[in-house]
């Protein structure tokens, strides 16, 4: 185990049979997601070049920006994102556990369901259908198939963490089981609805409950898969990568649980100045400003842990792409507190620097972790060299220069908007109409897409490099170490 | 036994974690989500306010499945600038009949909330259809399709009238069965157009 001092001392438990690991269906999430990096974020850049020319949509219902958005978010959230999280959570469960997965049927169930859900599911959302509730688009349907999916997956994962032969659970694998677990809990309350057809249902919840309840989930698929899946992905394939165990195991038990605790008060930091209760919106600073500590905790754990092996750097751009992404986290865990600040969120709230702060996260933090990890794991699953080292370091730089482009033009935007909308002229009233101002944002908009483009691109790289490496192989059958005394997972 | 010890046994049983896991992200919620969900007087309608007729229900159903919301808020904040802008900020009371909410959460557009009486039908069908005929540098996608549409298939209207019904919404038997009627020969551009302009108004038939 990589994770503890003492962890050698841990008690070995032999089996007189070692299986091979079942790698095929890792390999395929890996390939599914990196097949819905590419749709979601070329969706991406279309709606972004909708709000540069307007009439792209060429005034057919199913190219409209209210509807692509949603593609967009579901694609890249859950296609790419899931995707990644469900294949590596199989790779390193087996490989913490020392045990095959468990279910392996169920696990292929998982992948397929999953894939032809999203695919399913993001028609759909072209089609019109919408919960109209921010991140949790999708109808009912789709909400009962997503919760049957995520149970499976459960089994699959904490079925294998049940017959492990390692006695102590390895720290990725809390990070995995809290996203199992807390986004359970959060998908199945928000989506309660009344159906009225397969396409259409209204909540359970009305008003500002609904308001409350919605960024309760809304905030938390943010905290627990956007945050805490890739921390278990981070946790397992970061001391892989370095070469190093983690720096320092208390500091990971102490980060996960005061994480586990505190992101789930925050999400009412999106309600602001709103209807709903004053304690709830002060409640929710508060404890999004605690959420700073972890955060940065988990952030300086990683960089101690390469801390020591930073040659690797000059030669290894996935281990430069996983650095990478936690500068990010970093910036964006630090961004979102501050912008919790309700004198902060005055200016902030409603404006481009939301989203902005979405894509530190999603581009520098989400996708720069699954790209570093990707590279690593690939030629792995195939037994062989990275296609290209030369096109993963231009992808490296494409998707920096990409994200900085992306986060500048929308803090420019942001700010600006936010401070010319709260403007008052010497009579007391409003210093500019809101049309100069959104007719104001082209640059800045036009900068997006750029950046966008820019993004867009190296991932191309990405998925060109990493087929070219998968092409005419299979997945190599690995199996775990003859002792289950050895220290690395 | 030291910390580190006591969390051995977390990390050493499975079914420990999973639980542990479970209850410290649920306290959050227990604290803050659901006594805010018991609350009755946060979902209590204002005094006047009235559930959505048939066509303010079925132009709200078509403004959630454009997503329309991704770029309109329907929450004005109580900043001095923002009620010299929209107009008197939101109140809980006025969405008591909102499922989901639609406050938002991003405005790439003006705010909506109190937009109900500032322009005609005319201004709104014209805007709807093609935005930058009245707007020139806009930027909101145009919605040709809303003019050639129905706003009521069949017995939609009705079932979605029940549904809400059932979970309080305060619709007589005589409005349900006289809704299809009330959108007979309406587009779907037109039942938009009424949620549009009930919207800051609905309370009480005029701006609060």
């Amino acid at each position: 185990m990589a994770n503890a001092p003492d962890a050698a001392a841990a008690e070995p438990i032999r089996g007189p049979i070692r299986e091979t690991y079942r790698d095929r269906v890792v390999t395929a999430l890996v390939a599914f997601s990196i097949i819905w990096s590419l749709l979601g974020m070329a969706a991406g850049v279309y709606i972004a070049a909708e709000l540069v020319w307007p009439s792209l949509d060429f005034g057919w219902e199913w190219l409209s920006f209210g509807r692509l958005r949603s593609l967009h978010t579901n694609a890249v959230i859950f296609g790419f994102g899931v995707s990644a999280l469900m294949g590596t959570a199989f790779y390193s469960v087996q490989r913490t556990c020392h045990v095959p997965l468990f279910a392996p049927g169920l696990a292929w169930f998982c992948c397929f369901a999953w894939q032809i859900g999203v695919l399913c599911g993001g028609i759909s959302l072209l089609a019109g259908w919408s919960g109209g509730k921010e991140y949790a688009e999708l109808e009912w349907p789709f909400d009962i198939a997503i919760a049957v999916v995520w149970v499976c997956f459960a089994v699959v994962f904490f079925g294998t963490i049940a017959k492990r032969r390692i006695k102590p659970i390895y720290v990725s694998n809390w990070f995995y089981g809290a996203l199992i677990i807390v986004i359970a809990m959060l998908h199945i309350v928000n989506s309660l609805a009344i159906p009225v057809s397969i396409s259409k249902s209204y909540s359970l919840f009305a008003g500002a409950q609904d308001a409350i309840v919605q960024w309760w989930y809304g905030h938390n698929a943010v905290g627990f898969l956007l945050t805490g899946g890739f921390l278990g992905m981070l946790y397992y394939f970061l001391p892989k990568h370095a070469g190093r165990p983690i720096w320092s195991y208390r500091l990971s038990i102490i980060a996960f649980w005061a994480f586990t605790y505190s992101y789930i008060w925050a999400g009412p930091h999106h309600l602001h100045y709103s209807a709903i209760p004053e304690w709830v919106q002060s409640l929710g600073m508060v404890m999004s400003l605690i959420l700073l500590a972890p955060s940065w905790a988990t952030m300086v754990n990683g960089i101690m842990t390469v801390a020591g092996a930073w040659q690797k750097l000059r030669v290894d751009p996935a281990l430069k792409f996983i650095v990478l992404s936690l500068a990010f986290y970093g910036l964006a865990t630090f961004e979102g507190p501050m912008m919790a600040i309700k004198s902060v969120n005055v200016v902030s709230h409603f404006t481009d620097w939301t989203v902005g702060h979405v894509h530190s996260g999603a581009l520098g933090w989400n996708a720069m972790i699954t790209f570093g990890t990707f590279y690593f794991l690939v030629p792995r699953l195939m037994g062989t060299a990275l296609y290209s080292v030369r096109l993963a370091n231009i992808h490296f730089w494409l998707a920096l220069a990409g994200t900085m482009l992306y986060v500048l033009a929308m803090w420019g935007a942001g700010v600006s908007q936010g401070l010319l909308w709260l403007s008052l002229d010497e009579i007391g009233e409003p210093s500019f109409s809101f049309k100069d101002i959104m007719a104001s944002m082209a640059p800045y908009y036009a900068l997006r897409l750029v950046a966008g483009i820019v993004f867009l691109a190296g991932a191309g790289l990405l998925a060109y490099n990493l087929f070219m490496t998968m092409r005419g192989r299979r997945t190599v059958s690995a199996s775990p170490p003859a002792s289950d005394s050895e220290s690395q997972p | 036994m030291n910390a580190v010890g006591l969390h051995r046994k977390l990390e050493e049983n499975a079914g420990l974690l999973i639980f542990g896991i479970l209850f410290v992200s649920a306290i959050g919620g227990l604290v803050q989500v659901l006594p805010s969900v018991m609350q009755e007087s946060l979902v209590a309608p204002e005094a006047g306010a009235r559930p959505y007729g048939p066509a303010e229900l079925a132009g709200r159903d078509i403004y959630i499945r454009e997503g329309c919301g991704t770029c309109h808020s329907q929450q004005v904040r109580p900043l001095l600038a923002e009620i010299k802008r929209y107009g008197p900020y939101s109140r809980a009371g006025e969405s008591a009949y909102d499922r989901p909410f639609l406050w938002g959460s991003k405005r790439t557009g003006p705010d909506l909330h109190r937009v109900g009486g500032r322009y005609t039908d005319l201004w709104h069908r014209l805007h709807l259809l093609d935005p930058r005929s009245v707007v020139p540098n806009s930027i909101m996608p145009a919605y040709p399709w809303l003019g050639e549409r129905p706003a009521n298939v069949g017995d939609t209207i009705q079932r979605k009238m029940r549904a809400l019904r059932m979970v309080g919404h305060p619709y007589t038997e005589a409005q349900i069965e006289g809704a299809p009627q009330a959108l007979e020969g309406m587009m779907e551009v037109d039942a938009l157009v009424a949620y549009l302009q009930g919207l800051g108004v609905s309370s009480d038939g005029a701006a609060p």
